[in-house]
């Protein structure tokens, strides 16, 4: 009979332990396919150097604003045959003022995969100089054509989305620390301190942000480094982004701090700072991981815009908002050079993709639904 | 406490924070290493006396702290300086201002009346494809970044030559008779009007859907059902009208990124408005309209915040003005 009894299991172990909220992200559709998009597109903008034909800098003269270079599958006799291009050249019209690319005849070169070309070095570090693909010269690959400088915009995608990816995490490093510090101290402080900080951020808060965003790039000073302005830049971001945050974890510090459990560790002696920071901001936590996930694609929309209208990342170096400048400057020709949207293209898509894992993100860590899903 | 004292009470709690705005304001632009007469100075018919009178109008030779107080003190006498392009910078966003507001207005208009029946619809029919198909067009409304939805549209305008391209109004405006003016401008507010809409359909219709579908849980829903009333009339009596109160304070809020949206939305399609009026005094480094429009956008930004929450008291006498 003992024996019996001490095999019932009790009730509760039989089910299966609950999903964490990672899995549980995984097992929706939508973010999973959110998840894996966002996934490639930072593997690719990690491996740009060996992924792309070109480097960022490369540069052919001569084909300044030269269309989707045409690949070939067919000899002149009809034949399947392994890809190749011809090499093109620019003829200009003196009548029309129009410029024109034609294929020179002759000699094919055909499309090779795994081919050494220009030397680089893998975010600084890793040496090599194989590429994917690409084509010896001088016929030139340009998959989605050159822009006005005669560089290929294919290879260019990829080195702006290393920009365009990452500034949207980076100014989130410093916007969120701000935010979550402001809003913490003004809840803690409490009285004129706490009144006196509020009305700062809603002031900021205030300025349609589009317009500060612009008012503070225009501080930027010509003739910066690159690197520079990358870092001041996402600094300009932040500083738009960490209002609104500020608020919320200000509110959410005011309300947590009556909470019993608080209270509890208050009546045992525990300090009111040590509380706050040890009880008090965790609790903030799956606020802060979901208004961060959507914090990322306003960043990046940011700094799109604000590249897009010559503000942000200066050329040479790529971005996606400023290879959208093109299709801007080329707008009454747009109908015939749709290739120039790509970057719009890919912008979208990445939005597309924090939105989405976001979203079910929000579902899934949301206090309230756990345990029901 | 009544409506016109609330709207006292707002107005003057508007004042500091409108001061706190134009001091961070003031301060940014006042570390730019720009100088803001570069253009008057490079400009051949501005004679040196006039450069050197608008230098001491505006207190260039004065300490920052000091120029701020000028500033303040010409802004409360109605006396926003000149621009570099050599106009009274009130006169130009006056001008600009009233198109921003006049694409603002159309668009909070038709965002509305598209959203609210199609959050309505959504919910009712709650995980149909109608209610999929609303779900896929808003994720592609809040993703998608407005240049590249004006760019789309200018795309197809110029390779369908319906509508015309660009600006707000047709070279021969004026010649025309008030008819022809009025379809003119219409004709050319229909690609921003429809960006801008499209962009900020998805957060009211998903805000309407999912207070539909708080509301029909509620007891007196149900009460309403179980006393044998339609369908209809449960939903669009008893429902619907609680369910858009929270929308009103979204109207705020809504207003405020439409300014944001709108300026790049402007610039690309070369509306005359006053997102692009910032971004051209910004690029050519014309001090007193960034200064002007920054405070303008504030301004129009808490009147929309402003507005809604008295909109709010009118709909639900619920509301409390505290």
């Amino acid at each position: 009979m003992i024996q019996a009894a001490l095999e019932v299991v009790p009730i509760g172990t039989t089910r299966r332990p609950r999903k964490t909220p990672w899995q549980r992200l995984w097992r929706d559709p939508l973010a999973r396919a959110g998840l894996i998009v966002l996934g490639l597109l930072y593997l690719f903008a990690f491996l740009a150097d060996p992924l792309t034909p070109y480097s960022m800098q490369f540069n052919d003269p001569d084909l300044a604003n030269a269309p989707p270079t045409a690949i070939h599958w067919q000899d002149e006799s009809g034949r399947w045959t392994q890809p190749y291009v011809y090499p093109v050249e620019r003829t200009f019209d003196p009548s029309t003022f129009r410029q024109t690319y034609s294929e020179k005849p002759g000699q094919a070169y055909p499309i090779k995969f795994l081919v050494s070309g220009e030397r680089y070095r893998i975010l600084g570090l890793i040496p090599g100089n194989i590429h994917l693909f690409g084509v010896d010269a001088p016929a030139r690959l340009f998959l989605l054509g050159a822009d006005i400088n005669g560089r290929d915009n294919f290879s260019r995608l990829f080195f702006g989305a290393q920009k365009s990816l990452t500034i949207g995490f980076l100014g989130l490093l410093v916007a969120f620390p701000i935010g979550i510090i402001y809003g913490g101290i003004s809840g803690f402080v409490g009285g004129i301190v706490d009144n006196v900080m509020m009305r700062v951020a809603e002031a900021v808060m205030s300025i349609p942000s589009f317009y500060l965003l612009i008012g503070l790039a225009a501080i930027l000073p010509p003739g910066m480094s690159s690197s520079e302005r990358f870092a001041l830049i996402t600094v300009i971001l932040s500083l738009i982004g960490w209002a609104g945050l500020a608020r919320v974890v200000r509110g959410m510090v005011l309300s947590i701090r009556e909470e019993e459990f608080v209270q509890a560790a208050r009546a045992v002696g525990m300090s009111e700072l040590h509380n706050i920071i040890r009880h008090v901001l965790p609790q903030t936590a799956s606020f802060i991981i979901i208004a961060g996930t959507l914090q990322v694609p306003n960043f990046i929309l940011s700094e799109s815009g604000l590249s897009f209208i010559g503000l942000g990342i200066q050329q040479p170096d790529a971005s996606w908002g400023n290879m959208l400048k093109a299709a801007l400057d080329n707008a009454n020709d747009l109908v015939n050079q749709p290739w120039l949207i790509a970057p719009g293209i890919l912008i979208f898509i990445t939005i597309l993709g924090f939105n989405t894992v976001g979203d079910v993100l929000r579902d899934v860590l949301d206090p309230k639904a756990q345990g029901t899903i | 406490m009544s409506v016109p004292v609330y709207i006292l009470k707002r107005v003057l709690q508007a004042v500091p924070l409108l001061l706190i705005i134009s001091i961070l304001s003031f301060t940014m632009l006042k570390l730019a290493p720009i100088d803001p007469l570069a253009y008057l100075k490079a400009n051949p018919a501005i004679s040196a006396a006039a450069i050197k009178a608008e230098e001491e109008r505006l207190g260039l030779n004065k300490p920052p702290v000091v120029q701020y107080f000028i500033w303040l003190a010409n802004l409360l006498r109605g006396d926003l300086g000149v621009s570099t392009s050599g106009g009274s910078v009130v006169l130009l966003l006056m001008q600009r201002a009233g198109n921003t507001l006049l694409l603002g207005v159309l668009t909070v208009f038709f965002t509305w009346l598209i959203a609210i029946p199609a959050g309505v619809w959504a919910a009712v029919h709650r995980g149909r494809w109608i209610d999929r198909l609303f779900g896929i067009v808003t994720t592609i409304g809040m993703s998608m970044p407005t240049f590249l939805m004006s760019l789309l549209l200018l795309m197809f305008a110029l390779g369908t030559r319906l509508l015309p391209i660009g600006g707000l109004t047709s070279p021969d405006f004026f010649e025309r008779d008030w008819l022809g003016q009025t379809v003119d401008l219409a004709q050319h507010l229909v690609i921003p009007v429809t960006v801008l809409t499209f962009i900020g359909l998805a957060g009211i219709q998903r805000q309407m859907r999912g207070n539909l579908l708080d509301v029909l849980r509620a007891e007196y829903v149900r009460t309403a059902r179980a006393k044998g009333l339609a369908e209809d009339t449960v939903i669009y009596q008893h429902a619907l009208r609680n369910a858009i109160n929270p929308l009103i304070t979204l109207l705020g809020f809504e207003f405020a990124s439409l300014l944001s949206g709108a300026a790049l939305t402007e610039t690309v399609l070369a509306y005359p408005g006053l997102g692009r009026l910032t971004l051209e005094a910004v690029l050519t480094k014309d001090m007193n309209l960034v200064m002007a429009s920054l405070m303008l956008g504030s301004v129009m930004l808490i009147t929309g915040n402003l507005l809604a929450d008295i909109l709010l008291k009118f709909t639900d006498p619920r509301i409390s003005l505290e």
